[in-house]
């Protein structure tokens, strides 16, 4: 079976400075698949790279079989792949709904289409109660969440989540699992950049780990937890005297 | 009763020639109609799809040149120049938009803003089509009285008015506020921003072109320092929308009726005529200070220092 997204040999150069470095790796219909890295390890950019706002410098990425790399994020989207973004943008001057009907019209053929769409995401995502809200005066938990909402709305196959739980408080991390796990349930699969590692561990069915742009190790969360190059990509290397 | 608003006004409107308006407050009234025109036009661009233009003056002109020549050059009515310039400012745009979107805020207003000096600068020294500056006079005028002039300008505003108010309901619209809100957020939706900028742009331009060729019919000459001019054109259209209000519906109307009457008004004291640019300026500096979203879009404040005063 041919994975959803397979990644060949990315690279990813800003000048002189490698920010992904020969990066493959794919993800499975139907998995939850954690990113995690230090600071600075590319994992933005590797979602960059993989929905279309930088090409790759080298490689090659490949959705549903077909090759991606080079396409505009609108294609990629359109395609079946949409994203949130770790500094959240929402459309300001928008009310809550009104950001989600504007996503949500990329498969609705009408507004009463797509104002259902809409609807049907704001109560998977608990947003439905501020759904006249303008956006600029949501709080932060309700932006990411509204991040998702969005995401959702263009019916994806695939959804890229960077750093959803950054922020949030224990109910509101607690709120977001679950958002995630009722997105799974809807047979979406799901790629996570996360930095919270009880989060991360507990809804992941891999994790990949990069750091300084490379990819260090790969496996269930179990098998990340005791690799020896993840602890020390994390906590330093250990000063052998 | 407020959905009946709109439908009053208008009557209201038609029925003014009836009454016996004297000509000069006939003109104003076309003039200020013609003005709420460009100004939805430069609004469904720069309000709702937030890519602000500072050459408004290249669509007008080009409308008001393509009825100017097929009259001067091909012996038509200047009147084919409104729907011969619909192909013609809409295909103009696309080539500016092709140069013009890939440029982003401030980058763009400059482009935009080279394109109608350009046009202006084009126009004068193109003396076999368009007669540089002698400009193209209109010998036979269609009517002597303007109130005919005056239903053209009103149902081409009411059209304009019932469009914009159906694209900003609809798709398009949602996409262009998007787009306006945050480019990148919009482009990872599915939308591809390079093309619903275009639409925008055209439509935009074929709007404010129709006007000026409106402007050749009515006036009965031009010149390209009249219609490709930066400050009476490009600049007066982005300060009707701004004291009016930004991306509102009714925000242009209300701008260009008060910037015709104020330049109206102006022009009348004596020695202070020349000075109308100056004024123009120092009330936008105060629109933007103290409504910053324009007349329409500050309603509310307006009700609330308007009634502060009361209970003083």
């Amino acid at each position: 079976m041919t994975p959803l997204l397979e990644l060949k040999n990315v690279s990813r150069f800003f000048g002189g400075l490698a920010a992904l470095t020969d990066v493959s790796f794919d993800v499975r219909k139907d998995e939850i698949l954690g990113l995690i890295g230090p600071n600075g390890a590319g994992k933005t950019t590797l979602f960059n790279v993989v929905n279309g706002f930088y090409a790759p410098s080298k490689g090659e990425v490949f959705f549903k079989g077909s090759r991606i790399s080079g396409l505009k994020p609108h294609r990629i989207c359109a395609l079946g792949m949409a994203r949130t973004f770790q500094v959240v943008k929402p459309l300001q001057r928008m009310s809550v709904l009104d950001n989600v009907i504007a996503s949500a019209f990329l498969r609705a053929k009408n507004k009463a289409e797509a104002e259902a769409i809409a609807t049907e995401v704001l109560l998977l995502t608990g947003l439905n109660d501020d759904r006249d809200v303008i956006s600029k005066g949501l709080p932060l938990g309700k932006r990411k969440r509204l991040e998702i909402a969005r995401a959702l709305a263009t019916k994806p196959e695939l959804i890229l989540l960077d750093e959803s739980f950054a922020g949030l408080n224990p109910t509101e991390q607690n709120e977001s699992i679950e958002i995630i796990r009722n997105i799974k349930g809807n047979s979406i699969t799901i790629m996570i950049i996360e930095h919270n590692m009880k989060v991360i561990m507990s809804i992941s069915d891999r994790i990949m780990v990069l750091n300084y742009g490379e990819k260090i190790a790969e496996g269930s969360p179990d098998e990340i937890r005791n690799n020896p190059l993840v602890i020390e990509a994390y906590l330093g290397e250990t000063q052998n005297a | 009763m407020k959905k009946l608003a709109p439908a009053l006004i208008i009557a209201a409107l038609a029925m003014l020639p009836l009454i016996g308006l004297n000509t000069y407050l006939l003109h104003i009234l076309i003039i200020t109609i013609m003005w709420s025109i460009i100004g939805m036009a430069w609004n469904l661009l720069g309000g709702f799809c937030g890519q602000v233009s500072f050459g408004h003056a290249a669509f007008f002109g080009v409308g008001a040149y393509t009825s100017g020549i097929l009259y001067h050059k091909l012996g038509l009515s200047a009147w084919w120049g409104m729907p011969v310039s619909i192909v013609v400012v809409a295909l103009f745009a696309l080539v500016i938009g092709f140069i013009c979107l890939r440029l982003r805020g401030p980058f763009f207003a400059l482009g935009t803003l080279a394109v109608g000096v350009i046009l202006r600068i084009t126009a004068e020294n193109l003396t076999g089509i368009t007669e540089g500056n002698l400009g193209i006079m209109i010998r036979e005028r269609t009517w002597v009285d303007k109130t005919w002039y005056f239903y053209i300008i009103l149902t081409l505003a009411v059209l304009v008015f019932i469009l914009i108010k159906k694209i900003i309901g609809s798709k398009l619209g949602y996409y262009f506020v998007a787009i306006r809100e945050d480019q990148d957020a919009a482009e990872s939706l599915g939308i591809d921003t390079t093309f619903y900028k275009t639409i925008a742009l055209c439509l935009s331009a074929v709007i404010t072109g129709l006007a000026g060729a409106f402007y050749t019919s009515y006036m009965g000459y031009i010149d390209p320092k009249v219609v490709f001019a930066l400050h009476d054109i490009s600049i007066v259209v982005i300060m009707v929308v701004m004291v009016g209000g930004v991306a509102t519906y009714w925000g242009p109307i209300i701008g260009s009726a008060i910037m015709v009457l104020l330049a109206e008004l102006i022009r009348s004291i004596p020695k202070l005529g020349a000075a109308h640019l100056t004024l123009f300026g120092l009330l936008l500096i105060v629109i933007i200070i103290f409504l910053p979203n324009g007349i329409i879009g500050d309603i509310p404040k307006l009700k609330r220092l308007l009634g502060f005063r009361k209970s003083l």
